[in-house]
């Protein structure tokens, strides 16, 4: 069963993209779009040259580690849904420290990424010490600190860190993750190093759970608190730490905008949806941090595919907005996968 | 002779194990037909395949004597078949009537026809004589009228053979007498029964056929009346068995354990351990017997550290554990066969491996400044897993996979093998059958020779009077006496264990 199951895992989410793919294209057709001529620009705008692969793995670097902090909670028996506020905490930590201090970039950039997974961490662990002293569910403390996040942070631009323009002054220099480099190999895609530090972070995450004692604990105290407190692991300590190290992952992800992408931060109207993207590719990643990466890969590139195919095609991008709410709902009811694949394996034994 | 169910050599695989090889089981129309095996043996296969859950790579299946290629449970259903399971599935919200139209629902002008329904119920009910009220809520009957609605479900759907999946498990000792003139009552309308036990006792007293099953191959079938408890049991388990516990006499040494005015407060803050004073020594068993809920569990999980002590004190040896994190208990010398192995004795979905560590993988060699060293955790695995005869294919497969026999070997083979100084066991034998039974026996018994300290706790008064050296009953918070369990009768036991007085002895 066990090789079965393997098997499924690949299966679900890869039949779950053609069917979502399938679907989408059906509403096309209905809309009056032509659907072949759609995914055509689409898969132009993902692999059509090196601009736009640049711009796919920029895309992929925050919902990396935005889908690690879900799936690492996750892993841990917890429902995060707090990722969006803790990469808001993030990110505007990256920049504080981005403008304000001085240091050479060996230091400077570790520095800034660093107190961005802090605040991520110390907003994470509010609704852990929540569940672990008060017994409150952290779907609902997660969510409300979302809102808290999203408000303050836009008061503390407002108050202490104005910009024109509604945002922050640019970071220094030396706290940027951009290169020249990788901009001028990928035709000037806005292209970052943030990718490798949400690689470092997948490895770091498959590592944390699967070979130290600590993630021993935080696995144990997810499948089974009781036998876990039997054992004499501290069951309050892991379901704070939890939270606290997939907050340190969502502020990481806040990082990537503020010292990759944006090089600032803007007062938000609403949220940035990096978050919560991170629940869908945690859920197509089966929240293995070599899911995540995959599951990442598809989103960015259908992201950043889907513009050109609004330019060529005429397609508008919410159409793969649909192409992905799909996508997700074929694969959070992978039991009508299951049945379709045992109706498509009896028909060809017939 | 026309069988109601043939089964004819079946065979089962999955990957790594052979759960069902060359069994064959044939029923007789209106006989009640034991199926017996050990935990694991693969009766609930055999079961699944008989439904239709699995399809099985040999063998062939006759109901009635038409052959069936099933593989969809619905089709079990319709050749009559009815499951009355062990756990049950019933809506307790929900009414006994509403229960057991539950999925074939009568309805009238596009409403549930309860009325027609209930009177169905209530001529059904009335009919084997189960007395069943069609309006009761299922919330509010007992665990025994649960099973006879799980029973009246499978009749009123037509089943004529009827599958009971160790039935009395949950039952007490009235109710499991009512239960067998049921199930004699069934029969003699024309049912047939298969009864799915490991007790030896309920097969003599009412099945009329038994096939046996041993490490998932079929051993064969005997007349109950042709046979006698001994040797089913050789047959189960595949030598003699020893009902008898075989011991020497204790030699009782050093106080290990000591309890003094112990008082532990439940979750509604009334002293669920009321005073108790209680001495454990080296190289004796003592069993505490007393009906549920007098503070048992209380008192085990205030000597486990996992609930807080109000007043007294708690020694292992010299060292003071009140109050103590159950780490530090553990790492001061103590070992726990706990009551609830699914609850507490396990991560299920961990692999056998890593619940063999479960308090010991932060220590060398497991693991080295926090990072986890799998070489010695699975070859540890490895070996008690030969050691105690855990069956499992191998050492990475999940716990939850284990049958409920094999998990309890692994949780005795992890809390032996940590060498303690006091074993606490708790309910180390429920639900298993005989041969697990005398293995789990003769290892407490092995570790009071070997020195240790050994707590009984267990429901099952011959488990307390076998076994143990000594008998503390334990009624509302108190220990109440200490009798010697070989001048002492169940029935004696039974009285004190009831709050009623002894003359002689007294609690010290």
């Amino acid at each position: 069963m066990p090789n079965k199951s393997n098997k499924m895992k690949f299966l679900v989410p890869l039949i779950s993209v053609f069917l979502g793919l399938l679907i989408g294209g059906i509403i096309m057709l209905i809309s009056g779009y032509q659907p072949v001529e759609a995914y055509v620009a689409l898969f132009q705008g993902i692999f059509g040259g090196s601009y736009y692969f640049g711009e796919t793995i920029r895309q992929m670097s925050p919902l990396i580690l935005s889908g690690l902090a879900v799936a690492f909670a996750f892993r841990t028996g917890l429902f995060n849904i707090g990722v969006e506020g803790q990469l808001l905490v993030g990110w505007l930590a990256a920049v504080y420290v981005g403008i304000f201090v001085d240091a050479p970039a060996i230091i400077h950039i570790p520095l800034a990424v660093l107190a961005a997974g802090v605040a991520g961490a110390l907003w994470g662990s509010v609704p852990g010490i929540l569940k672990a002293r008060f017994k409150v569910h952290e779907v609902i403390t997660t969510i409300m600190m979302n809102y808290i996040a999203l408000y303050t942070t836009n008061e503390i631009i407002r108050n202490y860190m104005l910009a024109p323009g509604e945002r922050t002054e640019n970071i220094k220099e030396s706290a940027s993750l951009a290169s020249p480099f990788l901009q001028s190999i990928t035709e000037y895609s806005t292209l970052h190093f943030g990718i490798i530090v949400a690689l470092i972070a997948a490895v770091i995450m498959w590592f944390l759970l699967w070979r130290t004692t600590l993630g021993y604990e935080l696995r144990a105290v997810g499948f089974n608190q009781h036998a876990s407190q039997y054992a004499g692991i501290n069951v309050s300590k892991n379901i704070v730490l939890s939270m606290a190290i997939s907050g340190a992952f969502a502020g990481i992800a806040g990082s990537m905008e503020g010292l990759g992408t944006y090089q600032y931060m803007t007062i938000n109207a609403g949220f940035t949806g990096v978050g919560f993207d991170g629940i869908a590719v945690a859920l197509l990643g089966a929240n293995s941090a070599i899911g995540v990466i995959l599951g990442a890969a598809l989103f960015g590139g259908l992201k950043i595919g889907a513009l050109n195919m609004q330019s060529i095609a005429g397609v508008p991008t919410e159409l793969i907005g649909v192409v992905i709410a799909l996508i997700i709902f074929f694969v959070a009811c992978s039991y009508l996968v299951h049945w379709l694949m045992n109706r498509v394996n009896r028909g060809g034994k017939i | 002779m026309e069988y109601v169910i043939d089964m004819r050599n079946i065979r089962k695989e999955f990957p790594g194990i052979v759960a069902n090889d060359n069994i064959t089981l044939q029923v007789k129309k209106g006989e009640i037909h034991a199926l017996l095996g050990e935990n694991g043996a693969g009766k609930s296969t055999l079961m699944n395949v008989l439904f239709g859950l699995y399809e099985p790579e040999q063998g062939e299946i006759y109901v009635k004597g038409n052959k069936v290629v099933n593989n969809d449970p619905n089709i079990a259903n319709s050749l009559g078949i009815g499951m009355v399971h062990q756990h049950f599935m019933l809506v307790d919200k929900f009414t006994v009537t509403e229960n057991i139209i539950l999925g074939k629902e009568p309805t009238k002008g596009g409403k549930v026809d309860l009325q027609t329904a209930a009177k169905e119920v209530k001529a059904l009910s009335d009919q084997y004589g189960l007395s069943v009220d069609p309006f009761a809520k299922i919330e509010n009957i007992s665990v025994g009228m649960q099973q006879r609605v799980e029973i009246l479900k499978t009749l009123y759907r037509g089943a004529d053979i009827l599958i009971f999946d160790e039935p009395t498990a949950v039952l007490t000792p009235q109710e499991i007498v009512e239960l067998i003139q049921i199930m004699k009552k069934l029969v003699s309308e024309g049912k047939s029964i298969i009864l799915i036990t490991h007790k030896l006792k309920e097969i003599m007293e009412v099945c009329d056929r038994c096939t046996v099953i041993r490490r998932g191959r079929g051993v064969g079938t005997v007349n109950v009346s042709d046979s006698n408890p001994d040797s089913l049991a050789a047959m189960m388990v595949g030598r003699e068995v020893n009902f008898k516990v075989e011991k020497i006499e204790a030699t009782p040494k050093e106080a290990v354990l000591t309890i003094k005015d112990l008082v532990v407060h439940d979750s509604r803050k009334v002293p669920a351990v009321n005073g108790l004073n209680l001495t454990v020594h080296a190289g004796e068993i003592v069993g505490i017997a007393g009906v549920d809920g007098n503070g048992q569990s209380e008192l085990l999980e205030a000597i486990t550290g996992l609930h807080k002590i109000h007043e007294g004190s708690i020694h292992l040896r010299d060292k003071e554990i009140t109050n103590k994190s159950p780490r530090s208990v553990t790492e001061s010398g103590l070992s726990h066969i706990p009551q609830d192995r699914h609850k507490h004795g396990l991560v299920l979905d961990f692999s056998v491996g890593e619940n063999m560590v479960l308090q010991t993988y932060y220590q060398k060699p497991y693991s080295k400044s926090g990072i986890l060293n799998f070489k010695p955790i699975f070859d540890k695995a490895k070996k008690l897993i030969e050691e105690y005869d855990v069956r499992t294919p191998d050492a990475y497969t999940p716990a939850r996979a284990l049958s409920g026999g094999n998990q309890q070997k692994a949780i005795i083979a992890r809390e032996v093998d940590r060498d303690p100084d006091f074993l606490i066991a708790a309910q180390p034998t429920r639900g298993l059958d005989v041969g697990a039974i005398e293995f789990i026996h003769s290892k407490l018994i092995e570790q009071r020779d070997n020195g240790k300290a050994v707590l009984l706790v267990s429901f099952e008064l011959d488990e307390i009077i076998n076994v143990s050296d000594r008998i503390a009953v334990m009624y509302e918070g108190k220990i109440v006496a200490i009798v010697n369990p070989k001048e002492t009768t169940e029935q004696e036991l039974g009285l004190l264990m009831a709050g009623g007085k002894r003359g002689t002895v007294h609690a010290e």
